[in-house]
C-alpha cells in the first residue's frame, strides 16, 4: 500500500508549543512517526556557565511555566546538597505545599486541554475555572501565578501564616468538591470513555523499557514516584503512587484525576504537621562537587545533574525533563493508531515542550 | 519487581563508577538484563576530554556509569540497540557536543535540535603540535570563552 507522509505540527490546535511529527500513513493508519524538536531550544543549560549559581534559581524557574516552582526547588536542592547547606524544616514543608499546588494546577490544566481535544468545551471551561482557584491560592501566598519566585538556596522567601494556611485548607474543601464533580465526568462520561478507553495502550514492559516517567509510567502499572525518595517534607508524609494497569489513554487520565485528590491530601498532611521556625538559612561559600537530584514534577521524574568547581558558576548543569523521557513512548503509541487519534495520544503524555527546550 | 543486583553495590542515593570506553556496551547490557531503567545521558565538556554519565534507576536507586573520552577520539558506541530510548540522548550529544555516536538506531544526522550555533557547548580541540601539548577547549562562534 502506498504511504503518505502527513506533517503534524509544529503549529497544531492541540499543541500550545511547537513540536513536529512526520506521520507515515497507510490509508488512515499511522505506521511510523518521527519527531522533530528543537524549534525553540533556549540553551539554558549553557547559561549556567555565566550566571551566578544563586541567580540561576530565577532561570531554573523559567524553564517551564507550569512546573516552574519544582524546577527551582530541584535546582536549589542540588545546590544545597553540594554545599551541605541546612534547610529549615518549615521551609521544606512550605516547598512541599507549593509543589503540590503546582501539581494541582498542572493536572487541572491538562484535564482542560484533554476535554478540549475530545470536543467537550464546557468541561474544558470547568476544569480551568477550578484551576483558577488554585492559582488564586498561589498568588495569595507567593505573589505570582506562574512564576512563584518563592524558592531560594537555603530555604524559601515567603512564609504562610497560620491564618492564611487555615484559609487555604478552607479553599481546598471547595476545590476538592469541584474536582470531584469534574473527575466524575472525565471517568464516567460515555463519550470520553469511548474516545480514550483502549486507545494507545502502553504495556507495563514497554513503558519501563522506553524509560517513561510520571503518570505515563504509573498508568501502565509501575508504582514509581520520586516523592518516595523523601525529598522536602515527603519523608514525613504518606505518599503512595497512584497506579492503573490498563496502560491506555483512559488510564493515564484516571491517574491524573486521582493524583488531584492525592495532592490535596498531601497539602493537608503538610499543613497539619507544619513545624514552626525559620524559613531560610544563610548559605555561605560556593558549591563544589557533583550530584544528581531527582524530584517528581506533574509530568514525572525530573533529573538535575550539577557539577561545581568551587566558583560562583557551575561547571555543568544538565536537566532531563519528564517530557524528554516520555517522547519515545509517543513514538511507540502512534505506531498503528488511527490518524484521528494522534492529537489525543500526543496529549496523553502531557507534553511540555517548554521543559524539553530548556 | 526486579531483584537487587548484588554485583552493583549501591548507596541509598547514588554512585558513580568510571569505566573504560570499550566496556560501555557490556556494562550497559548488564544493566538492561538486570532490570535497570535508563534515566539520562549527560555530557560535560572538560578542557581535554568529554565526560559522559549514563544514569540508570532501579527501585529508586541510581547507578551512574562514567566515561572519559579523550579529545582526539570523540566517538562512542550507541546504546540505542540495548535501550531503545537512548537515541534521543545520543542525538542530543551529537548536536550539542559534536560527539560522534556510532550505531544509532534513529539518527537525525545533526538535525535533532535547530540551534542557531552549531555545537553550542563547543568542541574539545585535540592537542596540536608537539606531542603532549595541552588541548584547548574551543567555544562556539558567538559565545565568549570567558565565563
Amino acid at each position: 500500500m502506498p504511504r503518505t507522509i502527513i506533517p503534524f505540527g509544529p503549529q497544531h490546535p492541540v499543541l500550545p508549543e511547537p513540536v513536529h511529527l512526520d506521520l507515515q500513513l497507510e490509508d488512515e493508519r499511522v505506521v511510523e512517526a518521527r519527531p522533530s524538536v528543537g524549534f525553540v531550544h533556549r540553551g539554558l543549560e549553557k547559561l549556567v556557565e555565566k550566571k551566578d549559581f544563586i541567580d540561576f534559581v530565577y532561570v531554573a524557574e523559567r524553564i517551564c511555566g507550569i512546573c516552574s516552582f519544582i524546577h527551582g526547588q530541584t535546582y536549589c536542592q542540588g545546590i544545597e546538597a553540594l554545599m551541605s547547606a541546612p534547610v529549615p524544616p518549615r521551609a521544606l514543608y512550605l516547598r512541599t505545599i507549593w509543589g503540590e499546588l503546582s501539581r494541582l494546577h498542572s493536572h487541572l490544566l491538562w484535564l482542560g486541554l484533554m476535554a478540549d481535544a475530545v470536543g467537550f468545551e464546557s468541561l474544558f471551561m470547568h476544569s480551568w475555572r477550578v484551576r483558577e482557584k488554585v492559582l488564586n491560592i498561589i498568588e495569595t501566598t507567593t505573589g505570582g501565578r506562574v512564576i512563584f519566585g518563592a524558592c531560594k538556596v537555603g530555604g524559601v522567601r515567603r512564609d504562610i501564616s497560620d491564618e492564611a494556611l487555615a484559609k487555604i485548607l478552607n479553599d481546598l474543601e471547595i476545590i476538592e468538591r469541584d474536582i470531584r464533580d469534574i473527575t466524575a465526568v472525565f471517568l464516567g462520561n460515555r463519550s470520553i470513555k469511548a474516545r480514550l478507553c483502549g486507545v494507545g495502550v502502553l504495556s507495563r514492559e514497554a513503558a519501563y523499557d522506553l524509560g517513561c516517567v510520571g503518570p505515563t509510567l504509573r498508568a501502565s502499572g509501575i508504582a514509581q514516584d520520586m516523592r518516595q525518595l523523601g525529598y522536602a517534607a515527603f519523608k514525613d508524609l504518606e505518599v503512595r503512587p497512584v497506579t492503573r494497569t490498563d496502560g491506555d489513554s483512559f488510564a493515564r487520565c484516571a491517574v491524573r484525576c486521582e493524583e488531584l485528590f492525592q495532592s490535596i491530601d498531601l497539602i493537608r498532611q503538610a499543613a497539619s504537621r507544619m513545624p514552626a521556625g525559620e524559613i531560610a538559612a544563610k548559605a555561605t561559600g560556593n558549591p563544589n562537587g557533583e550530584c544528581v537530584m531527582r524530584t517528581e514534577q506533574p509530568r514525572g521524574e525530573v533529573v538535575y545533574q550539577l557539577k561545581a568547581n568551587g566558583t560562583r558558576n557551575l561547571q555543568r548543569l544538565r536537566i532531563r525533563t519528564p517530557t524528554f523521557a516520555n517522547l519515545p513512548a509517543v513514538i511507540k503509541l502512534l505506531q498503528g493508531c488511527e490518524l484521528a487519534d494522534v492529537p489525543v495520544l500526543v496529549l496523553t503524555i502531557d507534553p511540555c515542550i517548554s521543559c524539553m527546550e530548556r | 519487581m526486579p531483584r537487587r543486583n548484588p554485583d552493583f553495590p549501591m548507596s541509598p542515593e547514588h554512585t558513580f563508577e568510571t569505566i573504560p570506553v570499550e566496556m560501555l556496551l557490556e556494562r550497559v547490557r548488564g544493566f538492561h538484563q538486570q532490570g535497570w531503567r535508563l534515566v539520562q545521558i549527560c555530557a560535560t565538556r572538560l578542557p581535554e576530554q568529554l565526560e559522559l554519565t549514563y544514569s540508570f534507576d532501579r527501585d529508586n536507586r541510581l547507578g551512574n556509569l562514567r566515561l572519559v573520552i579523550p579529545a582526539n577520539a570523540l566517538q562512542v558506541s550507541s546504546i540505542s540497540s540495548i535501550f531503545s530510548c537512548a537515541f534521543l540522548y545520543e542525538n542530543e550529544l551529537h548536536d550539542l557536543f559534536n560527539l560522534h555516536v556510532s550505531g544509532l538506531t534513529v539518527d537525525f544526522e545533526g538535525h535533532f535540535y535547530k540551534t542557531a550555533i552549531k555545537f553550542p557547548f563547543g568542541t574539545t580541540k585535540p592537542p596540536a603540535g608537539r606531542p603532549g601539548a595541552p588541548a584547548a577547549s574551543v567555544a562556539p562562534q558567538g559565545i565568549s570563552a570567558k565565563t
